[in-house]
């Protein structure tokens, strides 16, 4: 287990640091900061500081030294348009993207759950061909498709939900449901998937035969076996889905998470911004990976035995 | 797990229900349908998609009010023509994504090759590059390359092309070596057959059908990226219109005039259902083990 455990570690720290390395050689081989940041009117003392700030008059190698030296004490600088270290302006994004986020994965499971298991036990029934054309649709429709029509509907027309901002519970009505159809889809298909897995066991067949309950049997054996694949993906799967989700439902909805950051500082530009956006959700994501990694391998000996 | 001896038999009837199937049937027409629009775009399009009027501006549908003749769909804010903008945003959407999706199955495809025929390091060294790129969530890349690099045709092209190559890759390389066990690439190789003449001959043709249902599949993913970034300001760039900028662009106007998102947003739908009911079908057909769900 340890070297299981290990592995995985060493695998996130790698991932990291190519993340962290490959954000930076992005910005500089793109061209030098000097034109792409600021343009003109620039003033003689304004390039010196900024030629002081990045190092540029060193090689690109002393630069990158530096630069990890900056990442290491949790110096990412400061952003161009807002003028204050970026770590602050990221730090007050997370609570309103990680409350969002919250509120999609609360829905997620409230319903996908329940959709895969009944598709799997109705399998061969209507009820479940409807349920998978409906979790098919959720892929079908893009978060900013699904966002539009809600908007046209519910706030244009209806006059129900307010569009911008996130002040009340109204508010998080739409963004939640637009962050949700795809991960509603994702999820009602996994969980449905594990559970044709575990109900085609054995044990099932044992389970029915000593006369326990239908309900018994789907519920505790079946979903209580299939939990550890369910669980295994929202934190493999879904964590990536929702990042790419919040960027465009933050952005619709002027959300003020980090999502809607990203593509705000992408549009104008603001590099250091963007980059350290970018570390922290990519950050987030491999952590989440590498811990569900190892909490699956706690919870099924199996696997950290095949791999180890 | 099913055992081998009833396989023809659900076979048999597999192929007796097909032709049952008119959800798939309609995606058929549909999807052909939609490539006919986008191939004739500039002979059945009946305005310039670029052409504005002011005396026209914000003119409604057929049918409604202050109706304009000749706007089927109504007149977006610059008085352009809605239908003839969705033919061409329609027209270049699926030739953005049908170049992506090559790109990505030439990238991808290449390197799942080297991966699976060369072990060591080269194979390190792929595998690496596929898990990391499953690892980042692709929007974050994209945004970072677009910023970085503008908003071009050629870079976002690139973009698309790279959105997917990880899972051509792992495909490739997973039927490599399941390939390279077997009986007959030994003979070809006892015979004195070359690592790419045994690729060229051997191994290609076995792989081609996992590869078109992930191309299928690819299609419909790219769409949807393309859409999304163009729908944020990132993708395609004004005044050429795609069928997500126009969204963007007429989000300000939906209060008073939904018809300019109404259209492209109904087509991004329709697109994107047509292929992944496609793709989907495919799958089913060319991959045995799914037969029974």
């Amino acid at each position: 287990m340890t070297v299981y455990v290990l592995r995985v570690l060493v695998k996130m720290a790698i991932t990291l640091f190519v993340i962290v390395s490959a954000t930076f050689l992005a910005t500089r081989l793109s061209g030098s900061p000097l034109e792409t940041f600021l343009g003109e009117g620039l003033t003689a003392e304004g390039r010196q500081a900024l030629i002081d700030y990045f190092d540029l008059d060193r090689s690109l190698w002393h630069q990158y030294l530096a630069y990890l030296r900056g990442v290491l004490s949790g110096e990412f600088g400061l952003g161009f348009v807002e003028r204050r270290p970026v770590t602050e302006i990221v730090a007050d994004r997370i609570w309103p993207s990680l409350q969002l986020l919250l509120a999609s994965i609360g829905l997620t499971l409230a319903v996908s759950i329940p959709l895969g298991v009944i598709a799997a036990v109705y399998r061969k029934h209507w009820i479940g061909s409807a349920v998978m054309v409906l979790a098919f649709t959720g892929y079908a429709v893009p978060a900013f498709v699904l966002a539009i029509f809600m908007i046209l509907v519910f706030s244009y027309t209806l006059n129900w939900l307010p569009v911008v901002g996130n002040g009340s519970a109204a508010h998080f009505i739409m963004p939640t449901i637009a962050m949700s159809g795809v991960l509603i889809a994702a999820l009602t298909r996994f969980t449905r998937n594990a559970m044709l897995d575990v109900l085609g066991q054995d044990f099932i067949r044992t389970a029915r035969a000593k006369g326990l309950p239908e309900l018994w049997v789907v519920l505790k054996h079946g979903l209580g076996n299939a939990s550890i694949t369910v669980i295994s993906v929202i934190g493999l799967q879904i964590a990536g889905l929702a990042a790419a989700g919040s960027v465009v439902v933050e952005s619709i909805f002027s959300w003020p998470g980090i999502g809607e950051l990203l593509v705000t500082s992408a549009i104008v530009r603001d590099y250091p911004l963007l980059q350290f956006g970018v570390i922290t959700v990519a950050v987030a994501v491999v952590v989440i990976n590498a811990i569900t990694d190892i909490a699956y391998a706690l919870a099924d000996p199996r696997i950290r035995l095949a791999r180890s | 797990m099913a055992s081998f001896a009833d396989l023809p038999l659900r076979r048999r009837r597999r192929a007796a229900g097909a032709g049952t199937d008119v959800i798939q049937k309609a995606a058929l027409v549909l999807a052909v349908l939609l490539a006919a629009a986008a191939l004739l775009a500039p002979l059945i399009a009946p305005f310039d998609p670029l052409g504005q009027s002011l005396i026209a501006r914000l003119r409604p549908p057929l049918g409604f009010e202050r109706y304009s003749a000749g706007h089927l769909l109504g007149t977006d804010e610059l008085g352009r023509d809605v239908l003839s903008r969705a033919l061409y945003g329609l027209r270049l959407t699926m030739s953005l994504a049908l170049v992506g999706a090559l790109i990505g199955l030439l990238v991808g495809g290449t390197l799942g090759l080297v991966a699976g025929l060369r072990r060591g390091w080269a194979e390190d060294t792929i595998m690496g590059l596929v898990d990391m790129q499953i690892a980042v969530p692709f929007t974050l890349v994209a945004l970072l390359i677009l910023a970085l690099l503008g908003s071009s045709l050629t870079v976002l092209v690139f973009v698309l092309g790279i959105a997917g190559w990880e899972q051509y890759a792992r495909i490739v390389r997973a039927e490599v070596r399941r390939l390279a066990a077997q009986p007959f690439i030994e003979a070809a190789r006892a015979a004195g057959g070359g690592t790419f003449y045994i690729a060229r001959h051997h191994l290609l043709p076995n792989i081609v059908s996992p590869l078109v249902v992930q191309f299928t599949l690819a299609l419909s993913n790219i769409v949807i990226l393309e859409s999304t970034l163009s729908f944020l300001g990132l993708g395609v760039q004004p005044p050429q219109p795609s069928l997500g900028s126009m969204v963007g662009l007429g989000r300000d106007y939906m209060p008073t005039a939904p018809w300019i998102v109404l259209a492209p947003a109904a087509l991004i739908i329709l697109l994107t259902f047509a292929v992944q009911i496609l793709g989907d079908w495919i799958r089913d057909r060319a991959d045995v083990r799914l037969r029974e769900r």
